[in-house]
C-alpha cells in the first residue's frame, strides 16, 4: 500500500472488478463459476473439509494453497470441539462476505475506511435438530449482524454502503433465500 | 382518421409508426411538422392499452400539469389533480383527432423484417414497405410472472396487474399481492379495503413521498432538474430502466401511499416471494435491507431537494425540511405462508412488464428481449423506439417526457431519410 494517500485506498482493486464486470457482461459464459469443497469424516462429529480448486472464467482455477477447515461440535454435546460447529461456518461466511462487500463498495464510492468490525449473533432453538418439536426449524431462526465502521463519510453514506453490500452479497442471498440442495450417495 | 388502402397490394410509405398511444401520436405530430410521409398502425383503437389493460380505479400518478404532448397539453381547471383512465383515453383521443393523425386502426403487426431499402411490415390487413420505422408499441405488453407461479395450487386465482380490474374478480379469502411498485401498493390497498386479508410481498422498491415541504414530489423533481437527468448522469442505465415504478398514487387528497401506510391499515408485509415449497410460499429474509435501501435512497433525494432550496435561497417559500418515518417492519417478518392454513385464495402479480417483440424479425434485441438503442435510435439503421422507461432522460418514463424524445428521434429520422435519398 502506498504511504501517500490522499486518494481512497481500502486495498480493493476496483478497476479490476469493474473490468471483470464489463468483460463478463460481454461473455456471460465466463461468468459461470463452480465452487467445490471436499469433506472427510475424521471421527465422532469431527470432520475436515478442504478447498482448493474451483472453475471460472472458462477454466480450472486454484486458490493459492489448500485451505482446510475442521468442524466439530462443542464439548457440552460430548464432542471434542476440534473446530467450530458447521452452522457457525455460516456466520464466518456471512460476516466475511458482507465485510468484503463493504470494502469494495466503499472503494468504488471513494470512501476511506479506517476500521470495520462486525459482531454476528444467531439464535437457534435446539428443540429443532433434536427432534423435540417438529414446529421448530433446525437452523438459525434469525441472524443479527452489527457493524461498527469508522470511515471518512456521513452516517447515511456508511449505511448506504452496508445496504449495498447486502444487496450484492452471495452469502446473504444464500442465507435469506431458498436454494435447491441435492444430496446423493455413492 | 383512417387511411385509404387496399388489402390486395403492398403499400409504401416513408415512415411507419407502430402504436397509437401517446408516444406514437407524438411521433406522428413531429413527423407531420417535418412533412414526412407516414402512417400509424394500431392493433386496436387509439390509446388501446389504456382502454383494455388497466384496472378500473387507476389514476395517473403524475399531476395534470404534467400532461403535455408536443403541440398539446392539459387545459382543464385542475392542474394539480390526477387523470383517471377515462380522462387519459379522452386526452389521447382528442390529440389524435386534433392532429388529424394518419392512423390505421384494427391493424395488428404480425412481422417486421429487414429489406434492402428499409423494412417490410406484415399486418393482418396487408403488407407495408417503409424506409424507416418508429416502434411505439409500449413497454408494458406482457406481465412478467415468476416461473414458480405454475406450481401454485390450482384452485388459487392468479391475476396479473394487466388483467386485474377490480376486487370483484377475486375469490373470497386472503390475497397475496406480489410487488411493491405503485401498482402493487395501490392494488394491495384497494383489495384490503374490499375486505380481504392482504399480504404484500416486497422486493426492491422505490419509495417517494407524494408531498414534501408542501409541494408535490413531481413539482420538486421538475424544479430541481432531476426529471431532466440524462443518460450521461446515470451509472448503470439498465438497472435504472428496470426499476419498479415509484410508490405514488394520484389522489385529490395527495395521500402518501407507502409501506407504512399499508401496514398501518393492517396489511402484512413480507419479503420478496422467492419460491413455492410443499404448498408454502417462501419469502426472502432480505426485507429489512430492501426497506433500508429504499429509505436511504428517498432520503438522498430529499437531501438533494433541501440542498437545491438552500442554494436557490428560496427556503421561505416552502415548509421546513423534515424526514419521514423509516419503513416499519416486524422484528421477525414472516418467511413462509401455508396456502391452506392462511386461506390464500388469490394471488395478484404486480411483478412488472416487458415489451412483446415476438413480431420483430430484426436482430436488434438484447439478451433480455429489449430493443438495443441509444436514446431512441435503435442499433439498426432507420429504426427508432419511443415511449420506453428512461429512453433519453428520467422524464422519458412519463407522458410529458415524450415531447423532447419525439423531437430528438424524428430529427434523427429526418436526417437519416435525407441522407439515404
Amino acid at each position: 500500500m502506498s504511504e501517500i494517500t490522499n486518494i481512497t485506498n481500502n486495498g480493493v482493486n476496483v478497476e479490476a472488478l469493474l473490468g471483470a464486470r464489463e468483460a463478463l457482461t460481454e461473455t456471460p459464459a465466463a461468468a459461470q463459476f463452480n465452487f467445490r469443497a471436499n469433506c472427510t469424516w475424521v471421527s465422532g462429529t469431527h470432520s475436515s473439509t478442504s478447498i482448493e480448486k474451483f472453475f471460472g472464467l472458462g477454466e480450472e482455477q486454484s486458490h493459492r494453497q489448500v485451505y482446510t477447515h475442521d468442524a466439530d461440535h462443542p464439548q457440552i454435546f460430548a464432542s471434542e470441539d476440534n473446530g467450530i460447529s458447521p452452522p457457525e461456518y455460516i456466520l464466518v461466511g456471512l460476516a466475511g462476505c458482507l465485510t468484503a462487500g463493504i470494502a469494495s463498495v466503499a472503494q468504488h464510492r471513494g470512501i476511506q475506511l479506517n476500521s470495520v468490525t462486525a459482531s454476528v449473533e444467531a439464535n437457534m432453538d435446539l428443540q429443532g435438530i433434536l427432534g423435540i418439536d417438529s414446529d421448530v426449524r433446525n437452523g438459525f431462526s434469525n441472524i443479527n449482524v452489527h457493524f461498527k465502521i469508522d470511515a471518512d463519510a456521513s452516517e447515511e453514506d456508511i449505511a448506504a454502503i452496508v445496504a449495498q453490500s447486502q444487496k450484492r452479497s452471495a452469502v446473504f442471498d444464500n442465507v435469506t433465500n431458498p436454494t435447491n440442495v441435492t444430496v446423493k450417495v455413492n | 382518421m383512417s387511411v385509404a388502402f387496399s388489402e390486395i397490394y403492398d403499400h409504401s410509405v416513408d415512415t411507419l409508426v407502430i402504436g397509437a398511444g401517446h408516444a406514437g401520436l407524438a411521433a406522428s405530430y413531429c413527423l407531420t411538422q417535418r412533412s414526412i410521409d407516414h402512417v400509424v398502425l394500431e392493433r386496436g383503437e387509439v390509446a388501446n392499452s389504456w382502454r383494455h389493460e388497466r384496472w378500473d380505479s387507476l389514476k395517473l400518478f403524475t399531476p395534470n400539469w404534467q400532461a403535455q404532448l408536443p403541440g398539446y397539453g392539459y387545459s382543464g381547471n385542475d392542474p394539480d389533480g390526477f387523470m383517471a383512465v377515462k380522462d387519459v383515453i379522452d386526452f389521447i383521443d382528442e390529440y389524435a383527432v386534433r392532429n388529424n393523425a394518419p392512423i390505421q386502426t384494427s391493424t395488428t403487426v404480425m412481422a417486421v423484417s429487414l429489406t434492402k431499402t428499409g423494412y417490410r411490415v406484415e399486418t393482418n390487413r396487408g403488407t407495408w414497405h417503409c424506409r424507416s420505422i418508429v416502434i411505439a408499441s409500449g413497454a408494458c405488453n406482457s406481465a412478467v410472472i415468476p416461473k414458480f407461479a405454475e406450481s401454485l395450487p390450482a384452485d388459487i386465482r392468479q391475476l396479473s396487474a394487466r388483467d386485474y380490474r377490480n376486487p370483484g374478480q377475486l375469490k373470497e379469502g386472503a390475497v397475496i399481492v406480489v410487488g411493491a411498485s405503485a401498482t402493487g401498493l395501490q392494488l394491495a390497498e384497494e383489495i384490503f379495503r374490499a375486505g380481504h386479508a392482504v399480504t404484500l410481498a416486497t422486493g426492491e422498491h422505490v419509495r417517494l413521498p407524494r408531498l414534501y415541504r408542501g409541494r408535490d414530489i413531481q413539482w420538486w423533481m421538475h424544479a430541481t432538474g432531476l426529471l431532466d437527468e440524462g443518460l450521461a448522469d446515470i451509472d448503470d442505465i439498465n438497472r435504472v430502466r428496470r426499476l419498479p415504478s415509484p410508490q405514488l398514487v394520484g389522489s385529490h387528497r395527495h395521500d402518501i401511499l407507502d409501506l407504512n401506510a399499508l401496514t398501518g391499515l393492517g396489511i402484512r408485509l413480507v419479503g420478496r416471494w422467492m419460491a413455492v415449497n410443499n404448498d408454502v410460499a417462501q419469502f426472502s429474509g432480505s426485507l429489512p435491507n430492501v426497506c433500508a435501501l429504499a429509505d436511504l435512497k428517498m432520503n438522498r433525494l430529499l437531501n438533494a431537494i433541501d440542498q437545491w432550496v438552500e442554494e436557490t435561497g428560496r427556503s421561505d417559500e416552502f415548509e421546513p425540511s423534515h424526514r419521514f418515518e423509516s419503513t416499519r417492519i416486524d422484528e421477525l417478518p414472516c418467511l413462509g405462508l401455508n396456502f391452506e392454513k392462511e386461506n390464500i385464495q388469490n394471488v395478484i402479480w404486480a411483478t412488472g412488464y416487458r415489451p412483446d417483440y415476438s413480431w420483430l424479425n430484426v436482430p436488434v434485441l438484447d439478451k433480455k428481449g429489449w430493443i438495443k438503442h441509444q436514446g431512441g435510435v435503435a442499433d439498426t439503421p432507420g429504426m427508432y423506439v419511443l415511449g420506453m422507461p428512461f429512453l433519453r432522460c428520467r422524464k422519458s418514463s412519463f407522458i410529458h417526457g415524450i415531447e423532447d424524445d419525439a423531437r430528438f428521434v424524428t430529427d434523427h429520422l429526418d436526417n437519416y431519410l435525407k441522407k439515404e435519398n
